[in-house]
């Protein structure tokens, strides 16, 4: 025999300006915490899906990172020759030589500046990205002077849109396309040649060279013959891999500031719940004391007044999560301590995320919840009779 | 005076809903402040950089070298009263985890431009005389536990190898906001070590320092110096030393947006918090406004109590939550060590907390002394807290 | 100033109604009648009869829809808000059924509470409060919480409260209404005692024939009207 549900929502819709504060708050706290959560969903799908796991970046060891990287033309060929990496359809090997520089670009109506990645590859370099594609004007030609730009790179920086140029390295390069990364880290890039950026830099050495193989599964045979060249002071990690831990501070640095935060905020929301349900239940002593004598038990007292939490909790957790929802608009662009370079990605909302922003949402309702219904079990009938 | 009294016993009519209250506040009025200082500590070498600096660096970006020789170029440039340089090393101690910077520095000349670092004669002496030794920040020591005569191994990321120096000086700094999470040693042995390797980097430098004579002067300075260099190799863009480090800030400013924005959003939660307080407050004392109004009170002596009493409620919870933001703060810094080179509570940081938790009060006790105010009398006298 | 040929309250053509929901519902409809100078008088009629209503209204606390309310030579009925907050405060002493004193302050300070809208001293306030708390009985009670006083206690502790500004009317809604029979007995001599010795206006609203006996006149409502037997 238990307490019927429309008691519980009869009773929160009663007192609708402590209703909606106390949950307006745990919606501010489940907003938090949900966009933290869709912010790092959605740092770490930009980065993984940037990397795929059957492309394979070589860097010199210890370099972490492609732009402190060195590896000269001897090193490159090595690799190149090495009999895991794969062929493309015209009977060459799939691999592109890379070179990695980064320049102060300004940003589009402000005279702040960013380190863009500029990305200097070879032929097979967009044939190896298969989740890149040209949206607009037209790939670079080989050997010449013209620059492709990523998304995010186009729109906000000063000179990265079709058909406007940009001076680095003492010549202009002309950018003849945007290309569409998926959201990827390509977004946040510039692409060019690689002899013509090497020459322009005077920079005798690769940065990096990618490479995919014939089959995923030797990656760990290539990794150790690389490793154990001698003539190689090289490193080769899954492009996934490498990816991941790019951003590996970044990523941490937002999970535990959302964590400490939403920790620290939701303890602001469930004070604010209990001061609520601690005022129902010293508003709703008389009836405690009539339920109590038709003969409700005390577990039915305390799980009504646990449900009334939730509900809190849940009308928040909802609220919160629709605010969250629009973050899904915006996109945040900043420095990749790691790669010291400009990187942008957004908020993304998935199930786990909604069920976990939910599942916090009525842990709060509880935990506020909680005290307040044990006092309203625990009153005496006779007392609460009177209390009216 | 009895106005005072009225509102204190009615703040402690409830004593746990305005202890929950309370603590609630405190909780964010604390978790304010450190929002603020976070941001602040983004901004701190902005905030110490001196105005008589001038940081000159390659124009394409912050990670190609300039030339050695343009040292004595720019020092030749009339109004420069000093120049030396700074390379960025990029090394890593044990593992990625234990962040401090490491320049690689002219020891002859870099420590004259920075006073605010302080030295004694004896350990700059003993740092000068070891080519393999190295100046550390008091905050580094701190950290790591480093002491004089210590071995410190740095895996190099951008200088590759294993590199190890020993601790021969530490620095303190002059003011509280002076950083002293850096480590600094001889660009010469940098040079000498890579020049074996025949590194495309020998012989060049991260960044010049100018030190200049007359702070009005540093824009015209400024352009001199990019003139000079104007269609070379390594083009270069001089700035003062504080929009040099803004310009850090700016790169992760979205995260600092982000910081900030956060920082409100804790007291739109307490406001929410305390708002309920107030209304359900007022609720049940709507009988007692009524009839105060009868006895010929007017709407300011109820609007005066409802918003005295949220401002004691407010102003107590930021009392204690301003207090504890300072033993917390510093014990987040001993946590974070060298990652934020300053981190220290603002006295605006402080007027900030004291700022939000007043409008806080004022604005939870809007809605109810309206609401007081309004009640027709009769109306009042009837309801049933 | 209390002109006995003059009434000092002087109702005419009084209507009011309350709207419920969409409708309207006639309270009172077009009462006109005196109520002479130091008159003890009582209310009464079955509820709804708009007794405590017409009582609001000459306390100044509630506002009629038309007609004129004299009260002292001055039409409430004109009069702004805030310039009724100060009238009531100068010529009305209210005694609720539920008492309605403050529970944070003590018997003493809630006697004393009207006393701050007027401009007496410190020491001036003391002397007329433990004046009043004496009149009631209640000397040794001073500094007691309402919480710590019987239902009786507390209403004496109202009666201080409501002459205590030496008002020119005294208005009681159920005074007795919640009270046994023999605190009742004693509040109603005690405001019997405020009539003839201080020469208080009393009215007071009541639906205990009993209380009704220590009035000079009663007065019957009935459907909003005054009942002409009375």
């Amino acid at each position: 025999m238990a307490i019927p549900l429309s008691y519980t929502l009869r009773s929160l819709a009663a007192r609708k300006l402590t209703t909606l504060l106390t949950a307006g708050g745990m919606a501010l706290v489940v907003f938090v915490f949900a966009t933290v959560l869709m912010l790092e969903e959605g740092l770490r799908k930009t980065l993984v899906e940037t990397g795929s796991p059957d492309n394979v970046v070589v860097t010199r060891r210890s370099a972490g990172t492609e732009v402190q990287s060195i590896i000269d033309r001897e090193q490159a060929a090595i690799v190149e020759g090495q009999p895991e990496v794969a062929y493309g359809m015209d009977g060459t090997r799939l691999t592109s030589k890379e070179a990695i520089v980064l320049i102060s670009l300004a940003k589009r109506n402000s005279d702040k500046a960013s380190n863009i990645l500029i990305r200097g590859m070879g032929q097979k370099g967009i044939e190896l990205r298969p989740q890149v594609r040209i949206v607009e004007g037209r790939m670079f030609r080989p050997g010449s002077t013209e620059i492709i730009a990523g998304k995010s790179v186009a729109e906000r920086y000063t000179g990265a849109g079709v058909g406007e140029t940009l001076r680095f390295g003492q010549r202009e390069w002309n950018v003849v396309g945007i290309i569409d990364a998926g959201k990827t880290g390509f977004d946040s890039e510039i692409w060019g040649d690689a002899d013509q950026l090497m020459q322009a830099f005077r920079r005798p050495v690769y940065s990096s060279v990618i490479l995919k193989l014939n089959d995923p599964a030797a990656f760990t045979q290539f990794e150790t013959r690389v490793e154990n060249d001698p003539r190689l002071t090289l490193e080769a990690k899954q492009e996934s891999v490498f990816y991941a831990e790019q951003s590996r501070v970044l990523a941490n640095f937002i999970r535990y500031l959302g964590m400490i935060l939403s920790v620290v905020f939701s303890a602001g929301a469930i004070i604010g719940a209990m001061i609520t349900m601690y005022a129902s239940v010293a508003n709703r002593a008389s009836e405690i004391g009539t339920l109590r004598a038709l003969g409700f038990r005390r577990k039915n007292i305390l799980s009504a007044f646990l449900v009334e939490a939730m509900m809190l909790g849940a009308t928040g957790g909802v609220a919160g999560l629709v605010l969250a929802s629009f973050m899904q608009f915006f996109t945040i662009s900043t420095m990749n301590w790691q790669s010291f370079s400009e990187l942008a990605f957004g908020f993304t909302l998935n199930v786990t995320i909604i069920l976990k922003s939910f599942a916090f949402a009525l842990i709060m309702g509880v935990a506020g919840g909680f005290l307040p219904a044990a006092r309203a079990a625990r009153l005496n009938i006779v007392d609460a009779l009177r209390a009216a | 005076m009895h106005f005072l009294k009225l509102i204190l016993r009615n703040t402690l009519r409830h004593t746990l809903r305005t202890g929950l209250t309370v603590l609630g506040l405190v909780v964010a009025i604390l978790a304010f402040g450190l929002l603020r200082t976070v941001v602040d500590a983004w901004y701190s070498g902005a905030e110490s950089a001196s105005s008589t600096r001038l940081v000159t660096r390659n124009a394409i970006s912050l990670v190609f070298p300039l030339p050695i020789n343009y040292q004595e170029r720019i020092r030749r440039i009339e109004g420069v009263t000093a120049v030396s340089h700074a390379s960025w090393f990029g090394g890593v101690y044990v593992t990625e985890k234990n962040f401090f910077p490491q320049f690689a520095v002219d020891a002859k000349t870099y420590f004259d431009l920075y006073p605010e670092y302080l030295i004694s004669p004896d350990e700059m002496k003993a740092f000068g005389a070891d080519r393999k030794g190295c100046m550390i920040g008091r905050k580094v020591a701190n950290t790591y536990g480093f002491k004089i005569g210590d071995t410190v191994p740095l895996r190099g990321t951008i200088y590759s190898g294993a590199w190890s120096f020993t601790v021969r000086a530490i620095y303190d700094g002059a003011e509280a906001g002076t950083d002293t999470s850096q480590f600094f040693f001889h660009w010469d042995y940098l040079n000498e070590t890579i020049k074996k390797a025949a590194s495309r980097r020998t012989d060049h430098v991260g960044v010049y320092v100018i030190e200049i004579s007359d702070a009005d002067r540093a824009a015209e300075i400024s352009t001199e110096v990019d003139a000079m260099f104007r269609n070379s190799l390594a083009e270069t863009l001089t700035e003062t030393e504080k929009a040099f480090q803004l310009g850090f800030v700016s790169m992760t400013e979205a995260i600092v947006v982000a910081i900030r924005i956060v920082s409100f959003v804790v007291i739109f939660i307490i406001l929410a918090v305390m708002a309920n307080t107030m209304a359900m407050t007022a609720r049940e004392r709507i009988r007692e406004y009524a009839m105060l109004k009868a006895l010929g009170f007017g709407p300011r002596f109820l609007a005066g109590l409802i918003y005295g009493e949220s401002l004691a409620i407010a102003l107590t919870g930021a009392a204690v939550g301003i207090l504890l933001t300072f033993p917390v703060a510093d014990k987040f810094s001993k946590q974070v060590g060298t990652l934020f080179p300053v981190f220290g509570v603002s006295v605006e940081t402080v007027y900030m907390q004291a700022a939000a938790a007043i409008a806080v009060g004022i604005a939870a006790a809007v809605l109810p002394a309206l609401r007081a105010a309004r009640v027709p009398i009769v109306e009042g006298l009837r309801s049933i807290g | 100033m209390e002109n006995l040929s003059e009434p000092i309250v002087q109702i005419r053509h009084l209507t009011k109604s309350y709207r419920r929901g969409e409708q309207l519902v006639p309270v009172l409809t077009n009462i006109s009648f005196d109520i002479i100078s130091s008159e003890f008088i009582a209310l009464m009629g079955p509820s709804g009869s708009g007794k405590s209503t017409l009582l609001n209204l000459i306390a100044g606390i509630d506002k009629p829809d038309s007609g004129s309310l004299k009260v002292n030579g001055t039409d409430i009925a004109t009069l702004s808000e805030a310039d009724l907050a100060d009238w009531r405060a100068a010529n009305v002493g209210f005694i609720f059924q539920f008492y309605n004193l403050m529970p944070v302050l003590t018997a003493f300070e809630n006697v004393e509470l009207p006393l701050l809208l007027t401009r007496l001293s410190r020491s001036q306030r003391r002397e007329r409060v433990e004046l009043a708390l004496s009149m009631v009985g209640l000397t040794d009670r001073m500094e007691h919480y309402p919480s710590e006083l019987s239902g009786g206690q507390q209403q004496r502790v109202a009666i201080a409260r409501a002459f205590i500004t030496d008002p020119v009317i005294l208005v009681a809604d159920e005074p007795t209404g919640d009270l046994d029979r023999a605190s009742a007995d004693e509040i109603l001599s005690m405001l019997e005692r405020l009539n003839s010795e201080m020469g208080k206006t009393i009215i007071m609203v009541t639906h205990d024939p009993h209380a009704a006996k220590s009035a000079h006149s009663i007065r019957h409502l009935e459907k909003g009207e005054l009942d002409v037997r009375s």
